[in-house]
């Protein structure tokens, strides 16, 4: 009698045991599925139409979690015959850096701890063009411009010939077929070779993970351009990728109060940025390293 | 029934030792475990525990990298006399100087792996499984290279210590090959490691082509003094024959490297200073300081003082054989190449950053600590490395139908 | 035949002058920016008699100093004498307040040039597949008074070396 007891005792603690463990690791495997998935997501370039369909929406309701709302990513490929290219009229900046913080804005910029900017405006002394070692990057006087200065905002150049495309170990970033240089957060690995490779400061690191006030978060965004990001990954301008795929101009050439920012597509023999290549006299940085910025410095003044 | 006597064998070795050994084990374990604590910090918050910003975007621990790449490449340099010259006080070491450059390949990876800020998506880099971007990327390359020369300096040395642990001399037709192979592939991965740097354009400081010549040179300077340390060390604690003949010769070479190394810096720091270009910054950020920025300086102007004077006294043969100021002028050379190739390289490669902004990066304590705790990791891979391969070197520790009736008393220290 | 030839001579008149009138572009410009109840001018100069004398204005308009080739000119060389609703061009043709530009580029031939093909001044919206806007030379530039004043600018980004440490 006694044996019978304690086998039927030692079976049901078994069975309830087993049946609390099964529930255990189910009930964790859901909600590490999705970090599983995030582990074992492939790089975006090989993902097939479904696949990039299934990271969209598994994205989309992590931002939704994560931040309180609703984000809308598009996933929208390049447009054939389309070269981007940007124009900046260095006789026009005044160096407010406006065109900073509504970059900051539209593309979900980590605002502090780290502080991200893909724009940085250097102030140059007149009299030697682009002298970068009396390159003054902080500058804060009550008004600008000051005279006797002028000022290069300088961003991502997305170069012809990338140097930070060629330097990639994982191949986290490349040249879309309009000429956008563009990383998926999602693949690179955070070795920071490509920061090391440009020539321009274009590119950042998310330091720590982002902090962006929800109130200011912009909703609208593109999987490869200002979606949130997470800490640890490289990031740069895309010319605004979710504006500019739908004809929009970027967000730094309409808040700079000037006017000195243009763009437009270089294939276009009628856009204005191949007017003022045609007919004002442009120069790009650091030509002689033969990286083929699509970002024309020109004066018109 | 003899892989369990091994095993045991093994774990006695391992686990049981002097004081000495129980002192430095508890040491290195000690770091080990500070060092965790603050890269578990590192992993948590992100990399910005560390000093590196977007302005210098590599620090201390790709420093080492380089470091470690150098002195792991210069395993060579020991294999080169034994087999070539045949000279046969060096024949003796060779396996442990392989396993002193796979310590140092398993350090640098780990360095790699510190420096990294996704090493959760360190499969993206695996071969046919990630995307790995060869040959387009050094860094691709560098993979690549340093793992088969790791495979390369584990595979030969368990090779040959196996087929002393069964009492039979090692196949020289398949040794000597894979030896002969492990020369060009030394001189290939600081080659590789060398024109991670070099080919960038935006960093005017790398982008020289004496750099890869200089990197050999000074990875033939630090790697042989990092061993001739080593091997005094395990002559006195685990009774390894090694003659003074051997490190002698070895200390001949390092004044040749040497000679080779401050030539080269002698013709870089003529063309930049000399020509006067822009470019000149970096070198004078690191020599003089620019604008205001000197922190660097004291740093460098100690390596060169080190480097010199070891120059001197290894070129001496008086001085190369006092076994005190041959020690110094290993130690002076560790140090002195550390801060050439570490701090002295990576750091002003940065500065002025590609707009003109000097931003001085000195490591803080998460690096130092995160840094010591790999070198602490390294160090005690290669103890543990050395506790089982010198018994069964010197013959002790053999298969049971060869091992001797008794143990001779006068090598002790380790007790299979 | 003095008929027939005045008839056609009629017609040709009467073809070329909608031709010669079309001679500028329009462009799909935003609104003049006017002050509040300030257009249209006729409101109050209908009834005004003109004064044509260079002189600075003592009754109405005292708030705007004019700062604009001030020596070579004065207010009616741009402001219809005869109907203050519409603007003067150097011929004496009358142009709307919507089509300011075309005054503005007498002088600026230039800048006129590079506005009309985009690349001077704020452009906002869509540069295809939607509305472009150009704004008028007067949205940025106040015509009596064009010289962009100095402004505040946004805070420099924060410097590397102060964000070590735990925040």
């Amino acid at each position: 009698m006694e044996d019978s007891k304690s086998h039927t005792r030692r079976d049901f603690i078994r069975i309830l045991s087993m049946g609390a463990l099964a529930g255990l690791s189910m009930g964790s495997l859901a909600c590490t599925r999705d970090a599983v998935e995030e582990f074992l997501q492939k790089g975006f370039q090989e993902m097939t139409e479904e696949e990039k369909k299934q990271v969209i929406r598994r994205l989309e309701a992590k931002y939704l979690k994560k931040y309180g709302k609703a984000f809308h990513i598009s996933t929208q490929p390049a447009d054939t015959g389309v070269l981007w290219g940007y124009g900046l009229d260095l006789s026009r900046c005044i160096g407010c850096r406006r065109c900073v913080y509504a970059c900051v804005k539209e593309n979900n910029l980590s605002r502090t701890n780290p502080q991200l900017h893909w724009i940085r405006v250097i102030r140059l002394k007149k009299g030697s063009l682009i002298n970068l070692e009396n390159s003054e990057h902080y500058y804060n006087p009550e008004t600008v411009p000051e005279p006797g200065f002028m000022y290069m905002p300088v961003q991502c150049q997305q170069c012809e010939n990338p140097p930070c495309v060629r330097v990639c170990p994982v191949k986290a970033t490349w040249k879309e077929p309009d000429g956008i240089v563009v990383v998926d957060y999602n693949w690179c690995i955070g070795c920071r070779y490509c920061i090391a490779a440009c020539p321009y400061k274009g590119r950042v690191f998310n330091w720590a993970e982002p902090n962006i006030p929800s109130a200011e978060l912009n909703t609208e965004v593109h999987y490869l351009g200002n979606r949130p990001r997470m800490k640890n990954v490289v990031e740069k301008c895309t010319f605004c990728i979710q504006r500019t795929k739908q004809g929009r101009y970027p967000a730094c050439l309409e808040i700079c109060p000037t006017g000195a920012r243009k763009f437009g597509n270089l294939l276009d023999p009628n856009s204005e940025i191949r007017y003022l290549i045609e007919n004002k006299r442009v120069f790009r940085l650091k030509e002689d390293l033969n990286t083929e910025p699509k970002f024309y410095y020109f004066f018109s003044a | 029934m003899e892989a369990w006597r091994f095993f045991k064998k093994t774990v006695n070795m391992v686990f049981f030792g002097t004081r000495g050994y129980y002192l430095w084990c508890a040491f290195l374990l000690t770091i080990i475990g500070v060092a965790i604590t603050f890269y578990i910090d590192q992993l948590d918050a992100g990399l910005i525990v560390t000093n590196m910003r977007d302005q210098v975007s590599w620090g201390l621990y790709i420093g080492n990298f380089t470091y470690l790449v150098g002195v792991a490449a210069a395993a060579v340099l020991l294999v080169i006399p034994a087999y070539i010259y045949h000279f046969d006080p060096i024949k003796e070491i060779v396996v442990l100087g392989e396993l002193l450059a796979a310590s140092a390949i398993i350090m640098a990876l780990m360095f790699v792996l510190a420096d990294l800020g996704r090493p959760d998506r360190f499969w993206h880099i695996i071969p046919f499984i990630g995307t790995l971007s060869f040959p387009k990327s050094l860094l691709a390359w560098d993979v690549i290279v340093l793992n088969g020369y790791l495979v390369l300096n584990t595979l030969v040395p368990i090779y040959i210590l196996v087929k002393s642990y069964f009492g039979k001399e090692p196949n020289k037709k398949f040794v000597i090959p894979l030896v002969l192979l492990s020369i060009p592939l030394a001189v290939g991965i600081h080659t590789v490691t060398a024109f991670l740097y070099n080919g960038l354009a935006a960093r005017p400081f790398w982008n020289a082509s004496i750099l890869a010549p200089r990197f050999l040179a000074s990875a033939f300077c630090s790697g042989p003094a990092l061993a001739i340390i080593i091997f005094q060390i395990l002559r006195k604690t685990a009774g390894m024959k090694i003659k003074n003949e051997a490190l002698f010769k070895i200390s001949e070479l390092i004044a040749y490297s040497m000679f080779i190394n401050l030539f080269l810096l002698g013709a870089e720091l003529f063309k930049e200073y000399y020509t006067g270009t822009i470019h000149l910054a970096p070198m004078e950020y690191l020599y003089q300081g620019l604008h205001g920025h000197n922190s660097l300086v004291p740093w460098i102007w100690s390596a060169m003082f080190m480097n010199i004077t070891a120059f001197v006294i290894f070129l001496i043969p008086k001085t190369r054989e006092n076994l005190i100021t041959l020690n110094i002028g290993s130690l002076f050379i560790i140090v002195g190449v550390w801060i050439e190739k570490g701090l002295g390289l990576i750091v002003p490669g940065f500065i002025p950053d590609p707009l003109g902004e000097i931003y001085e990066y000195m490591p803080n304590i998460t690096e130092i600590f995160v840094s010591l705790g790999i070198w602490a990791f390294g160090l005690l891979i290669f103890t543990l490395f050395m506790r089982i391969a010198i018994p069964i070197q010197r013959g002790d520790f053999i298969h049971s139908k060869y091992a001797k009736a008794t143990i001779r008393r006068q090598y002790e220290r380790i007790k299979p | 035949m003095k008929i027939i030839l005045l008839f056609i001579s009629l017609i040709t008149i009467g073809f070329s002058l909608p031709a010669s009138a079309a001679q500028h572009d329009d462009y799909p410009v935003s609104p003049p920016p006017f002050s509040e109840g300030i257009f249209p001018c006729s409101n109050c100069h209908a009834g005004l008699e003109v004064n044509a004398k260079k002189r600075e204005l003592k009754d109405e308009h005292t708030a705007i100093k004019l700062r604009h080739a001030e020596q070579e000119r004065w207010c009616l060389d741009c402001h219809s004498a005869r109907n203050r609703d519409k603007l003067k061009l150097a011929d004496g043709e009358a142009v709307n307040f919507t089509e300011s530009y075309r005054l503005c580029g007498q002088c600026h031939g230039n800048i006129y040039r590079d506005w009309k093909a985009g690349i001077h001044g704020k452009r906002i919206g869509f540069f295809k597949g939607g509305k472009r806007t150009y704004f008028l030379c007067v949205n940025c530039h106040n015509p009596h008074d064009p010289k962009f004043k100095p402004i505040k600018p946004e805070p420099p980004p924060i410097r590397p070396e102060a964000t070590h440490g735990r925040q």
